[in-house]
């Protein structure tokens, strides 16, 4: 019935769009006033669109006969969210309408809904935390909450989901807070469209936008990050999604994982991070069209995989990073399809990783495609586009006849003396890197790409 | 007078074909970068290494050639009522001036009809700057070299020496120290260093541009820090009007104390 229902309504919409478009072009050549039944349409449909909403609602709380609508407002039936919170049951919907509301420390005992009516402020005003859920299954929605503190010994949050399962945060607004949405223990939660903007200058007054912690099967989508200590935090947290994200200008790290196996995130944008994004101590993760731009400084990285095992990277956007990927104690990681694009450094592999296979990727415009640090090299590179790769193709199979070494002897020489990067694209140091490939002394002899693309790899971003 | 004779100059070296050469030279090769697919940064990425080591050179032989080769006509005009130094700075801009001209028009034009965005074109400025500041300084010595030395042979070989110390034997004595003392912190002789070598201020200056993203590492926060100042690039500037002013000055003392 439900999805029947459903599928009812998209095809109303699409009929509304369609027809929307139809009579813009069409009043666009004649005249802009709509008919009389044009205006009986538009009515009916939203009528419908209301209903469907109204059902889909009954049915996410199970007792839909009881549940009740409590109004909370200026002159509505109650004055503050508490005193709703306190006279609410299971699958009552609380609507507050718009206001700032000077409250702290709300606990949501109770399934549950939190739906915000022109966007109302709870301003915490530095007193403690913002809302605390208690309960499964509990919506919250279309809300701001404003200036949750720094403390050095609590971990304050807007919005803290504390050992429940089930339940979803969507469009709402975090301004100015420590933590922004907090799951401690929390399994099963969707955290969508949310907005998070902090001001803090210092890595130690600041906490994370989206934290993590011991919460599996989390859904994290569409939400911005911006100025927080990490943009989203994951600590043992397993079987999760990140996707559509938008995570820009945070003190530390875009995204932070530790020991979280079996996580997936995609379609997010990570641009200009403190040090970009680092994967640690996990199993099995996917990461894939996402884009990492302009992660500037001596420890910022586009990806830093830290004892990463059995993942893939690709599709991903590497553009404009100090080091693209760094690889260490990583083992059993593909990384394919990737396009990195005037970094300084494209990947930085040490050499305790192992059996790491990086192919069709486009490496362009790189300052130095890829470095070591060691003679030795556990990896396989092979069939990679390189820019500055100078060999001829005689067979004519798309693939060089001359191997490829992405290591340059200049890369070398920085890597023990930092200083003598500013000879980079001198005269002398370009002569130095062609006696090398002519005679490898130094540079990794296997690190080396048997089989190097003369055209760039097309890319799906 | 100066104009007079700078007119008469310019005219004499448009007539000869090899500032063409020159400046076809600089178009055809930015228009192959250009059709080889590269959108305009990149070609200037490319442009860069090739101004880099071009410019010096060709402006210094072709500057001593030259002076060797007018010295009949110097000789010729310095018997008629016409001052030492106004002939100097004719004869000194008479070459310098196509030199730029060459340069800059034929790496901005293919720039101009490929229609570059504006990222690509302050990159193109710079670049034309650089080249412009190099052309400058080494037609200025390659000008001391020929009137100091009398002998062509002796003069040319100087020149070729002098471009090959600052091209590739400076820096490769730049890493030497630097790998000679890599335990003391070389944050401020290093600077010090790239300050005396015109083509690697250049070079700095460029990678300021195209390389950010390598010298955002540790290393590079020392050059953003001291170029990205006020300060920094008010010493830069100093260092290359100094770079300028140096080789010229001492060409004209010689030109007006030599015996022809």
């Amino acid at each position: 019935m439900r999805s029947l229902l459903i599928l009812t309504g998209i095809v109303l919409v699409a009929i509304a769009v369609v027809s929307a478009r139809f009579h813009v072009s069409t009043a666009q050549q004649e005249s802009y006033e709509l008919t009389h039944a044009d205006e009986i349409k538009y009515t009916d449909f939203a009528h419908y669109l209301s209903y469907i909403d109204d059902s889909v609602r009954n049915e996410t709380f199970e007792n839909d006969a009881k549940n009740r609508i409590l109004e909370v407002g200026s002159d509505k039936e109650f004055s503050d969210i508490s005193n709703a919170l306190a006279a609410s049951r299971d699958g009552d919907i609380i609507q507050i309408h718009q206001g700032t509301y000077r409250e702290s420390g709300l606990i949501v005992k109770n399934s549950i809904t939190l739906l915000g009516i022109g966007r109302p402020v709870v301003d915490v005003d530095g007193q403690g935390e913002g809302i605390r859920i208690i309960a499964d299954s509990v919506h919250i929605e279309g809300l701001e909450v404003r200036n949750v503190p720094s403390s050095h010994s609590r971990d304050h949050a807007a919005i803290r989901f504390d050992r429940v399962s089930g339940g979803k945060v969507i469009d709402n607004r975090l301004d100015n807070n420590f933590f922004g949405i907090y799951l401690a223990r929390s399994h099963d939660l969707e955290i969508r469209d949310n907005h998070l903007t902090a001001y803090h200058v210092r890595e130690s007054a600041s906490a994370n936008g989206i934290h993590l912690w011991n919460s599996d099967r989390a859904t994290i989508t569409g939400n911005t990050v911006i100025g927080h200590r990490d943009g989203i935090y994951l600590e043992y947290v397993q079987e999760s999604k990140i996707f559509n994200n938008h995570i820009e200008k945070n003190i530390r790290y875009g995204l932070h994982f530790m020991f979280s196996d079996d996580c997936i995130y995609h379609h997010n944008r990570f641009e200009d991070n403190g040090a970009g994004v680092a994967v640690m101590y996990s199993r099995r993760v996917i990461m894939k069209h996402n884009r990492f731009a302009d992660n500037w400084g001596s420890a910022s990285y586009g990806i830093l995989l830290k004892d990463i095992t059995d993942s893939e990277i690709r599709n991903n956007d590497f553009y404009r990073n100090t080091i693209g990927i760094r690889v260490e104690g990583s083992d059993r990681v593909k990384i394919h399809h990737n396009k990195f694009n005037r970094n300084g450094w494209a990947i930085r592999i040490m050499a305790n990783s192992m059996d790491n296979h990086i192919t069709q990727n486009n490496f362009i415009d790189n300052a130095f495609d890829v470095s070591t640090n060691s003679r030795r090299n556990n990896s396989t590179f092979d069939s990679n586009y390189w820019d500055k790769y100078s060999g001829y193709d005689l067979k004519g199979d798309g693939f060089g006849d001359v191997p490829y070494r992405p290591v340059r002897l200049f890369s070398l020489i920085v890597e023990r003396n930092p200083m003598a990067l500013m000879l980079l694209r001198s005269m002398f140091v370009q002569i130095l890197d062609i006696t090398e490939r002519i005679m490898p002394t130094l540079t990794p002899e296997t690190l080396i790409d048997e089989k190097p693309l003369m055209r760039e790899v097309e890319i799906s971003l | 007078m100066i104009a007079k004779i700078l007119k008469y100059q310019l005219r004499d070296v448009m007539r000869s074909k090899w500032i063409i050469a020159y400046a076809l030279l600089f178009l055809i090769f930015t228009d192959v970068l250009f059709r080889f697919g590269g959108d305009g940064v990149r070609v200037v990425t490319s442009l860069m290494n090739v101004v880099l080591i071009v410019i010096p050179l060709a402006s210094m032989i072709l500057g001593a050639f030259y002076l060797y080769n007018t010295r009949e006509y110097i000789e010729l005009l310095l018997c008629h009522p016409v001052k030492r130094h106004q002939l100097f700075w004719g004869m000194f801009l008479g070459l310098a001036l196509p030199m730029v001209l060459a340069f800059g028009g034929g790496v901005m034009i293919p720039f101009v009809y490929n229609g570059v965005g504006p990222e690509a074109w302050s990159a193109v400025l710079l670049l034309v700057f650089t080249g412009s500041a190099l052309s400058v300084i080494f037609v200025g010595i390659a000008y001391y070299l020929a009137l100091r030395f009398d002998d062509r042979i002796k003069g040319l070989g100087l020149a070729l020496v002098i471009c090959l110390f600052f091209t590739v034997i400076y820096d490769g004595l730049i890493l030497f120290v630097i790998y000679l003392l890599s335990s003391y912190p070389l944050e401020k002789p290093v600077i010090a260093f790239s300050l005396v070598n015109p083509i690697d201020m250049g070079r700095i200056l460029m990678l300021m541009q195209f390389d950010i993203s390598a010298l955002m590492g540790l290393t590079g926060a020392v050059f953003r820090d001291f170029f990205g100042t006020k300060m920094g690039m008010m010493i830069a500037l100093v260092s290359l009007l100094l770079w300028l002013a140096i080789p010229v000055s001492a060409g004209l003392r010689q030109f007006l104390l030599k015996d022809f």
